[in-house]
Parts: structure tokens; C-alpha cells; sequence
């Protein structure tokens, strides 16, 4: 069942709405504290580094944001328009690299590191996360178990409210 | 305010005191705030952690590029944090290896590691 859905546009501040959007219904949905904190970061990486890419290469389209209240659990989805897709090296990168080079580049447009970083920091955060590049963009899929609740599943209408009354403004 | 930012002197230091959320919004205004301070012939930085509640890949990015501005100048960097969440993405970025990370402002002023 989806509990919510976002189409950002591709500005930096609207990162932290989904944070808050996402981290709220994950909560309602019963995803316990800490695990609730390691999703907010996880979203705010995908989400960021598909906002900066968008902003380079395709600033009119939306980065879209899923989340969804599964039997396995929960699965967010961050999907972006960018064509390129990742870069081969994002899984097992030096972080600490790959950030020494972008901040050594002046140029804010041979900061490419950023994606390799976000992802990487992504796949050491989250056990279950799968990168899809496509030649329409990319979707990371991350998933974390839900744990059994008694009295069976709330009402998913009232986690989107709950969700939706989260947004700022 | 996302993010806060002071700064003080201790001595040799300089204690930038952050606060709020470093991510890829805010980011921008703490990587000005450390180029304004090795500009001005500050190369002996301690960043506080302890107010901030959030820190993304962004955060880690400029906080990179601070020490190595300081380096450039034989300076320091050091960070202030305790905070568990804040300390895992450090560890998971290898970063605890490249910043010396201390429990508190005092310890971080008078290290001379």
C-alpha cells in the first residue's frame, strides 16, 4: 500500500521535507526509532544527490519519492530523471576519497563525486538497497522490516494523513 | 533557522560552535563560514557538533574540505561530537580515520596531538 508519494522539484530545501514527510510515515507505519533515524538519512542522501543531479542536467523534471507499506515491510523508493545513471564505482568506494577530490574541485560542475558518495554512504548504511540504473534515470529501492504488529495493519488512510499534515507551510 | 553558526577564540583555536542540520541545503553557508575563517589567517579550528542533529554526505564533504584548507596552512582541524547517530556516519564513511573526533570543547583546545 502506498502511504505516500512526492514529486520534488529539484531544489536543495525540499530535501528536508521529504526527510520529515518520510520520517514521519515511517514512524506512523511502526518503523522502530533508530531504525526511523538510519531511513531519514538514507532518503536524505538519495534524495539529495537525485536533487543536484536533476538541478545540473534536468532542472524541469521531478524527483519522485515512494513510499510503500508492504507484507515484507517498508520499501521507500527515490527514482530521478537523469539519464547517466551511477557511476560503476559507488559500492565499496573510499568515501573519505572520493570527498577529498570533490572538495579539491573549485567548480561546483566537477563535483561528480557527490552521487558515487551519497550512494556509497547509502549502501553502508541500509542492508537491503538496490540501485537501478536506467536510460530514463535511476531508482533506489531500500527496504526495512516492519515488526509484527498485534491487532494487524492501521489504517494506511490515516498513516497519508498523518504523513500529509507533516509537510511544512 | 536550518543551521547555526558561531564562532569563538580560545587561545590559539578557534571554536566554531554549529548547531541545526547540515545537509545538502545548508551545507553551502558551513563550507563559507570555514573558507572565511583560513582566509582570515584562522588555521586552528575546533568544530562543535554537539548542537547538530542531523549531517549528511554534504556536511561530511565540507567539513573534508576544511581540513584540507587548514592542512594548506600546517593547521587543524578537530571535531567535537558525542552524539551516537552523528559518530555512525562518520565510522561508516572511514572519516573517523581522517579527523581527530574529541568528547568535549576543552579536550579538542588544549589537544596537541
Amino acid at each position: 500500500v502506498a502511504l505516500v508519494e512526492l514529486l520534488l522539484p529539484p531544489l536543495p530545501a525540499h530535501v528536508r521535507t521529504a526527510r520529515l514527510v518520510v520520517g514521519a510515515a515511517a514512524r506512523r507505519a511502526g518503523l522502530p526509532d533508530e531504525l526511523v533515524d538510519e531511513l531519514r538519512l538514507a532518503l536524505g542522501e538519495t534524495c539529495g544527490r537525485a536533487v543536484l543531479l536533476h538541478a545540473q542536467h534536468a532542472p524541469e523534471e521531478r524527483v519522485q519519492v515512494t513510499v510503500r507499506d508492504d507484507p515484507g515491510g517498508l520499501t521507500v523508493t527515490v527514482r530521478d530523471r537523469h539519464p547517466s545513471g551511477p557511476a560503476a564505482g559507488a559500492q565499496g568506494a573510499d568515501v573519505a576519497d572520493l570527498l577529498g577530490a570533490d572538495e579539491a574541485a573549485d567548480d561546483p560542475d566537477e563535483r561528480v563525486g557527490g552521487g558515487d558518495i551519497a550512494l556509497a554512504v547509502v549502501h553502508g548504511l541500509v542492508d537491503d538497497v538496490s540501485v537501478e540504473p536506467g536510460p530514463d534515470g535511476t531508482t533506489v529501492t531500500m527496504r526495512w522490516p516492519l515488526p509484527a504488529r498485534p491487532g494487524g495493519t492501521p489504517s494506511t488512510a490515516a498513516s497519508a494523513d498523518a504523513a500529509r499534515s507533516a509537510l511544512p507551510g | 533557522v536550518d543551521l547555526s553558526l558561531s564562532t569563538r577564540t580560545e587561545g590559539d583555536r578557534t571554536v566554531v560552535v554549529v548547531g541545526g542540520e547540515i545537509d545538502v541545503y545548508t551545507a553551502p553557508k558551513l563550507r563559507e563560514q570555514l573558507i572565511d575563517l583560513v582566509s582570515s589567517g584562522q588555521y586552528h579550528l575546533v568544530v562543535d557538533m554537539e548542537g547538530v542533529e542531523f549531517l549528511d554526505s554534504t556536511g561530511l564533504g565540507v567539513l573534508v574540505g576544511g581540513l584540507k584548507r587548514v592542512r594548506a596552512h600546517e593547521g587543524s582541524l578537530r571535531l567535537v561530537c558525542t552524539q551516537e547517530r552523528i559518530l555512525k556516519i562518520f565510522r561508516i564513511t572511514g572519516l573517523t580515520k581522517v579527523f581527530p573526533i574529541h568528547g568535549s570543547v576543552d579536550e579538542a583546545v588544549s589537544a596537541t596531538d
